[in-house]
């Protein structure tokens, strides 16, 4: 691809439904939805329980702590905006508390990375959009 | 409950793979116009026939597709339908015309993929950057825009080389057995004149000496972008007995729809075509073991893998070594993708998913040339859309 390495990384634009977990976020904390129906929480921010469609969530902060449930080292830009960010460490989190959560690795080499291994979150603030992102670490408390 | 056997594919038609500078450029509904032409021609039947049409979408227009067709191929219709099941597209065209030829509500059914991203461009209006979102959505309110791309979870390598993480981590991962499935589909190709890579053997080492693009997925073992185009026609009994090849019987199908991105599967490695392939074998009547020929979607070498085993070709967990203990090439003991599939004949867009289906007609017609599986009478066909997260199955029988 000819993209210039410039190209500048999308950021999230919070929506009325997702709203207090970027907001929860930039306040290093994480919140996600909760449906005491169905007993269960939810992610990514829903309007109506995902399965049951109970109009009864709820936001619950969490822990944000979990395992990682599958990760790639992805040699090969994904995209034009990470052509000067490889390797990638693209993982999915599974939390403590149920629900699994797309982020990024930092803070491990590579070759360290094990499926299963306890990772912390990191809030990633851009001060360009003001957005902070969650992205994992290896715990530092275990 | 399901089909009773009696619609089939009775004309077939695959554009040769062309490498991206070699297309002709044409806009879609001109290369649906040429392919619907060429499966009317290859059945023998007169394209006065048709009265049902199926398409993914043209790029002329973002809406009223069916009667945009029906307008410009001038084919009045009594069903007409989109379909938007990413790879699983193709598959799911075939046993939805299947479905409304036997229900009665059209006679012969147009199912076709222009596969060409190679369209002529405007001189007035400026050109429309195709973006790199791919099969995500950076649309507002999107999930993908707010939860996966500003991470760089975009694109199919990342996810894929996910699964085939997690497949590692609970059940073992053998990087020769997956080359090895690369390996027999080229080997499938050279023997297949219009497939990209025909006359280009490759070994278990090419493969595993190809550059690692997404760990544990190396280049040899992902799809290659081409221009093509691929689709068949679907009638039903009466018109199959005028049609001039062996009928083909759509004998049973299964879809199954389970989400977008991967993140969110309940379980990442045990995928969708199991549900779907359980259905399609309970309605068609049939056992695994009376498959002769399988062409599975194979945007990448752990997809053919996993397939297989979520299919019941092999138990779950054992894929690794069942591939490695069978031949796949269309001289072996169980035939894959006898026309290279989409790793070696190329991935023709969209049309990728029809390559298959053809793939199976073609085999059971009798058609295959030097790549013909032996007393081939039955073809198990899949369909995969996104990531592993919506799958069609199909059941094809000559009688």
């Amino acid at each position: 691809m000819n993209a210039p390495t410039t190209q500048p990384k999308p950021m999230p634009e919070p929506t009325p439904v997702s709203q207090p977990f970027w907001d929860a976020l930039a306040e290093g904390r994480v919140l996600i939805q909760y449906s005491p129906s169905a007993g269960e929480y939810v992610f990514y921010p829903r309007t109506l329980a995902p399965r049951t469609l109970a109009d009864d969530l709820e936001w619950r902060e969490i822990s944000g702590r979990g395992t990682v449930y599958t990760f790639t080292v992805a040699d090969r830009p994904t995209a034009p905006p990470w052509v000067d960010a490889v390797p990638q460490l693209l993982a999915v989190v599974e939390w403590d508390e149920g629900p699994r959560v797309s982020t990024e690795l930092v803070g491990v080499e590579p070759a360290d990375i094990r499926i299963g291994m306890r990772v912390e979150p990191v809030f990633d603030r851009d001060p360009d959009s003001g957005t902070t992102l969650l992205r994992y670490r290896p715990d530092t408390t275990s | 409950m399901g089909l009773r056997g009696e619609a089939a594919i009775v004309g077939i038609a695959e554009l040769p793979a062309l490498k991206l500078k070699d297309a002709q450029p044409a806009f879609t509904i001109d290369q649906y116009a040429r392919l619907a032409q060429q499966v009317c021609a290859d059945a023998g039947l007169e394209p006065t026939l048709v009265n049902g049409l199926v398409t993914h979408g043209i790029g002329e227009s973002a809406m009223f597709a069916p009667a945009t067709l029906s307008e410009y191929l001038g084919l009045p219709l009594d069903f007409g339908e989109r379909v938007d099941l990413g790879g699983a597209t193709a598959a799911g065209m075939v046993w939805r015309a299947a479905a409304a030829v036997e229900l009665g509500i059209c006679d012969a059914v147009l199912a076709v993929v222009p596969g060409s991203l190679a369209v002529p461009r405007s001189q007035r209006r400026p050109a429309v950057d195709p973006g790199w979102y791919g099969a995500s959505s950076n649309n507002y309110g999107s999930p993908q825009a707010e939860f996966e791309i500003p991470y760089g979870n975009v694109g199919q390598n990342g996810p894929y080389a996910q699964i085939a993480q997690r497949y590692a981590a609970e059940f073992g991962y053998d990087p020769e057995a997956t080359a090895a499935i690369a390996v027999a589909q080229r080997t499938n190709a050279c023997a297949h004149p219009g497939a990209i890579f025909h006359g280009k053997p490759i070994t278990t080492q090419d493969v595993l000496d190809s550059p690692m693009i997404a760990d544990p997925i190396h280049m040899l073992e992902v799809v290659m972008r081409v221009h093509g185009g691929a689709g068949v026609l679907i009638v039903n009994a009466d018109l199959a007995k005028r049609a001039r090849n062996r009928p083909v019987w759509v004998k049973g199908f299964g879809e199954h729809v389970a989400f977008k991105t991967p993140t969110y599967a309940d379980d990442l490695v045990r995928t969708p075509i199991a549900r779907a392939a359980d259905r399609a074998f309970t309605m068609a009547g049939l056992e695994r073991t009376d498959v002769d020929m399988a062409s599975i979607y194979d945007c990448y070498t752990i997809t053919v893998l996993m397939s297989l085993e979520d299919a019941g070709f092999c138990a779950k967990g054992t894929g690794m070594s069942w591939v490695r203990e069978h031949d796949l090439t269309f001289r072996g003991d169980f035939p894959v993708n006898t026309a290279g599939g989409q790793l070696s004949f190329g991935q023709a867009g969209m049309a990728g998913g029809m390559h298959h289906v053809v793939d199976g007609a073609r085999q059971v017609m009798g058609r295959a040339g030097d790549a013909q599986v032996a007393d081939c009478h039955t073809a198990f066909v899949t369909g995969n859309g996104g990531i592993m997260s919506e799958q069609v199955a199909l059941l094809l029988q000559g009688e």
